[in-house]
């Protein structure tokens, strides 16, 4: 990308200077520095008031008194059983469906096109409507009821189209040479995309997945009515088992005097994601390309 | 190819998941659409699903005023914030801090929505509710929602900035433009299309949001008569009632559901006739 001739000689080159310009200049610089500062103060607040209440014991504890003493232990077990489960289920239909996609489309036309516009809408869906879904399909008709099992495969849905995404982009990324390289040994299709495509686009799917896994931790209205508030340490997939936002949610308006317990989980929340956050932009930036280029 | 024969599988049930979803919220809609009738979901004097369909009170209105309100005063303002940061840091800031203020606004695009409504609920709202009681209003849903659709017009208006050809930003220097007459002149026209789909993209976000406006709104079934009226969302009505609704009621909350689909989908049929408009062009 050639860097754009203002950002650099702008100073120089101007001719016509009018106040417009220099009133062009403070607004931008206004509305960044208001969005560093809000920034700052969300997470500042986070900080400030969530680490006295974090320790060892807060990750290792049961929660007691409603959540306002104890720790977090059964609902970090929950939240990752549903993740889990939510990843199993996902991983095989999107990275199918991406190879689908990316390798098949030319031949299956109007399939892609129907799969790729459907996938476009299902992203689009609002959380609480896939709340809605999955309390009718897995919660009653399935009859799951509130259980990780049933959450799991609510958030599975919700994944997808960021998944296949994804994954396609990673497999798009290699180059025509190694299929051309492929079919020229007189392998099939099949030991192409097993042997080839797939460990060179093994990053994509990997960002894929854990962008998933991203967007999964951070939803909370889905949950409400599939995996449910029970805060025990769930014995199977068919337990109820309360989600880590969830916890932050029912401590912030049902309990009274939640709100230190409440500060605590979502600067654990927010560090998990950060984590996710920074594992992704590694995976780009390192692994990515030079699996790629470099082989 | 039983190769292909799978992957097609796949590719249904991934397909697949749009039409059940849509499938059941009519499918669980019907009971309440055939006993209630569409006309007094917007008639009836009030709220109270729970008596039945013959006694109770189904009207949706004010809930579908308070989401609008809410996603169309974000949008107002997420819009040229929004703009100004993707300008900020395609074209204003300095390389390095470039990076950064980048990498931040995609750390503002990651915060759950529980965590802005958490701290909707403890910092915002009392702040002002000391200016104006109670705190939880409209006001603080739309503020709260403003941050959170920001990052989405920011970083998609920003990718369609990068996608204005070098050449167009040659022109204008070699023609001694300032910064900003280019950028009003030459490049937001250019990238015009791409900005307009980020504005629709954050407001289908923002009808849909559930969580934080659950927490900072108040949640009084009302048409708001100012900004400082506590106020319910089509989506907080659901979160709040599913859990204990029966019969005609839980129809009810699926038939808010389906209102809120129509709406997004209306939405993305924009984006995607915008976006041919642009590939034809």
């Amino acid at each position: 990308m050639p860097e754009a001739p203002h950002a650099r000689h702008g100073a120089r080159t101007r001719v016509v200077r009018g106040g417009s310009d220099r009133a062009a200049t403070i607004v931008m610089w206004g509305i960044a520095l208001l969005i560093t500062a809000v920034f700052a103060w969300i997470l500042g607040d986070l900080i400030r008031h969530g680490l006295p209440h974090l320790s060892w014991g807060f990750l290792t504890q049961a929660p007691s008194d409603a959540g306002r003493a104890g720790g977090i232990a059964p609902i970090l077990v929950s939240t990752m059983l549903i993740l889990g489960v939510c990843l199993v289920v996902s991983a095989p239909i999107g990275v199918g469906t991406a190879i689908l996609l990316s390798e098949f489309s030319a031949r299956g036309g109007w399939y892609a096109r129907l799969v790729r516009r459907s996938l476009d809408v299902l992203a689009g869906v609002p959380s609480i409507v896939f709340g809605l879904f999955g309390n009718t399909l897995f919660s009653i008709y399935l009859g799951m009821g509130f259980s990780i099992l049933s959450g799991g495969l609510t958030l599975a849905c919700m994944v997808l189209p960021i998944l296949i995404r994804s994954t396609e982009a990673g497999l798009r990324d290699v180059p025509d040479d190694y299929r051309k390289a492929g079919a020229a040994l007189g392998l099939s299709q099949q030991a192409v995309i097993w042997r080839i495509l797939l460990p060179a686009a093994a990053p994509g799917l990997l960002v894929g997945l854990v962008l998933g896994t991203g967007r999964a931790l951070a939803e909370t209205a889905a949950l409400l009515f599939t995996s449910g508030y029970v805060d025990r340490m769930p014995e199977s997939l068919l337990d109820s088992g309360r989600a880590l936002s969830v916890h932050i949610y029912d401590l912030a308006m049902n309990v009274p005097g939640g709100t230190g317990r409440a500060y605590a989980s979502a600067l654990v929340l927010i560090v998990l994601l950060a984590l996710i956050n920074l594992v992704t932009a590694w995976l780009a930036e390192h692994w990515l390309h030079r699996r790629i280029t470099r082989t | 190819m039983t190769l292909l024969w799978a992957l097609r599988f796949l590719a249904a049930m991934a397909a697949g998941i749009i039409v059940l979803v849509v499938g059941f919220l009519i499918v669980e809609s019907i009971p309440a659409l055939r006993s209630v009738g569409l006309l007094r979901f917007i008639n009836d004097p009030g709220w109270h699903p729970a008596a039945g369909a013959l006694h109770g009170e189904f009207n949706l209105g004010p809930m579908l005023v308070g989401t609008l309100a809410a996603a169309g005063g974000a949008v107002l303002l997420a819009t040229p914030l929004g703009l100004g940061s993707a300008l900020f840091s395609r074209f204003y800031a300095p390389a390095t801090a470039g990076r950064w203020y980048r990498r931040l606004v995609e750390v503002l695009a990651g915060i759950p929505s529980v965590v802005y409504g958490f701290w909707g609920l403890v910092v915002l709202a009392p702040l002002i509710g000391q200016w104006q009681p109670p705190g939880q209003s409209l006001l603080t849903g739309t503020l709260i929602l403003t941050l959170m659709i920001l990052p989405t017009v920011a970083l998609l208006s920003e990718a369609s900035l990068r996608s204005v050809p070098a050449s167009y930003l040659r022109g204008t220097a070699a023609l001694g433009l300032s910064r900003w007459a280019s950028i009003h002149g030459v490049v937001l026209p250019a990238a015009r299309g791409g900005i307009l789909t980020s504005i629709l993209l954050a407001t289908g976000r923002a009808l849909g949001e559930t969580m934080a406006l659950l927490m900072v709104t108040g949640n009084v079934v009302q048409v708001p008569r100012s900004m400082f009226d506590p106020v319910r969302m089509l989506t907080s009505n659901i979160a709040l009632e599913l859990g204990y609704a029966m019969d005609n009621h839980r129809s009810a909350l699926f038939v808010s559901g389906l209102i809120l689909m129509a709406l997004i989908a209306a939405l993305v049929a924009m984006a995607e006739w915008i976006s041919d408009e642009r590939l034809h062009a």
